[in-house]
């Protein structure tokens, strides 16, 4: 009797852990973009695992039908697979984000470089076109 | 009505070079626009280089690497619509009077670029080293395998560009190691490509941007770079 409502108690000990921390996550993430520090566009794949993260969290058999889906005989060798699944892809749209603005990086660089030397024509010629205006003293 | 004809010397950490390359090409004919695209060099290269007053210098805010260099190079000569296009090295290891020989076929609009190259015949000069003649080779047999044709010397960095390719590489041009990738660019988009002999001189100071473990990295980049160009699709000209 002890032992199984021991067991209860520590058992809803880590659903409640895992409820807030996801409902947490979720919120965090809402948040940053609320307050622009994230751009909704990158956030999405961060939300979208965060629901799937909560729905993990409130029902618990869920973690079980994915693990029989997948045929994994440990369900929480699922939740791994998950979790590592996520991470993947937000690093992979971490690389593709990373190489746009490496690309864009490149063109400002570029077409700065070739401004300025532009530029620097153009402050020499009405140097030369001043100094032979001015009467020769 | 003369060609306008650009030199783009790309060059980073140059400064012992970079004045007699000027030099050089304005000796070979004071027609040759000089263009330098200093890549964010960390020693005098700028001051060198304008020093001469014979060549437009382009101070990159920070350094791209070879490719960007030269793609700055292309920027500039479709804004200002030049005729021609050579990609010249700042290290010295081209030689100024070799221009000609680059620039005859385009000029009778027989193709669109024309690759300097150390292998097409035996020229006498440096022929590098063993160990990159196998690379280079490999580079030959892909040429061969995507694109049909028997580009040799797909390193050289020592390459005329008509107006179209100027405008095309503009646009698109690959970043890190870019010369055999663009071999395969340029085919793939059915610009038509020559090589022609020519002799190169050993470079005549500061280092290779390759060596040691670095050669195992720029081969496997390169090989995927070739492999994925060959793969996409044409890309549309307007």
């Amino acid at each position: 009797m002890i032992e199984s409502s021991l067991e209860l108690l520590v058992s809803n000990r880590i659903q409640f852990f895992s409820v807030t921390s996801s409902l947490f996550l979720f919120a965090f993430i809402l948040r940053l973009v609320k307050r622009k520090r994230l751009k909704e566009e990158y956030s999405l794949l961060w939300l979208g695992f965060g629901l799937i993260f909560i729905a993990l969290a409130f029902y618990r058999p869920l973690l079980e039908v994915v693990a029989n889906m997948l045929g994994i005989i440990y369900a929480p060798a699922a939740l791994l697979l998950i979790l590592v699944t996520s991470a993947f892809f937000i690093l992979i749209q971490f690389s593709v984000v990373i190489s746009k603005l490496a690309e864009g990086n490149k063109n400002l660089i570029q077409e700065v470089g070739i401004l300025k030397a532009e530029l620097k024509k153009i402050q020499q010629t009405i140097k030369d076109k001043e100094n032979n205006e001015k009467p020769d003293v | 009505m003369k060609p306008k004809i650009l030199i783009i010397v790309p060059a980073y950490n140059e400064e012992k070079n970079i004045r007699n390359v000027i030099l050089s090409l304005k000796t070979a004919d004071p027609n040759y626009e000089c263009l330098v695209v200093n890549d964010g060099s960390k020693d005098n290269t700028q001051a060198e280089a304008e020093s001469t007053g014979l060549a437009t210098v382009i101070q990159l805010p920070s350094n791209l690497g070879i490719g960007g260099a030269v793609q700055t190079g292309f920027k500039y000569a479709f804004y200002e619509n030049f005729d021609f296009a050579i990609q010249f090295d700042g290290d010295g290891q081209h030689l100024a009077s070799e221009i000609p020989k680059l620039l005859a076929p385009l000029q009778r609009n027989e193709i669109d670029v024309c690759i300097g190259s150390r292998f097409v015949e035996k020229t006498l000069g440096f022929q590098s080293t063993f160990l990159r003649r196998i690379g280079i080779r490999v580079f030959e047999f892909m040429n061969h395998l995507l694109i049909r044709r028997r580009i040799t010397d797909s390193t050289s960095g020592f390459r005329a560009y008509n107006k179209s390719a100027i405008q095309f590489l503009a646009a698109n041009y690959p970043t890190d190691y870019p010369e055999p990738e663009t071999v395969i660019l340029l085919g793939k988009n059915d610009y038509r490509i020559c090589e022609v002999a020519v002799e190169m001189a050993e470079r005549q100071g500061g280092t290779s941007s390759i060596s040691g473990l670095k050669s195992a990295h720029y081969m496997i980049k390169v090989i995927l770079a070739m492999l994925m160009t060959a793969h996409r699709h044409k890309i549309r000209r307007v």
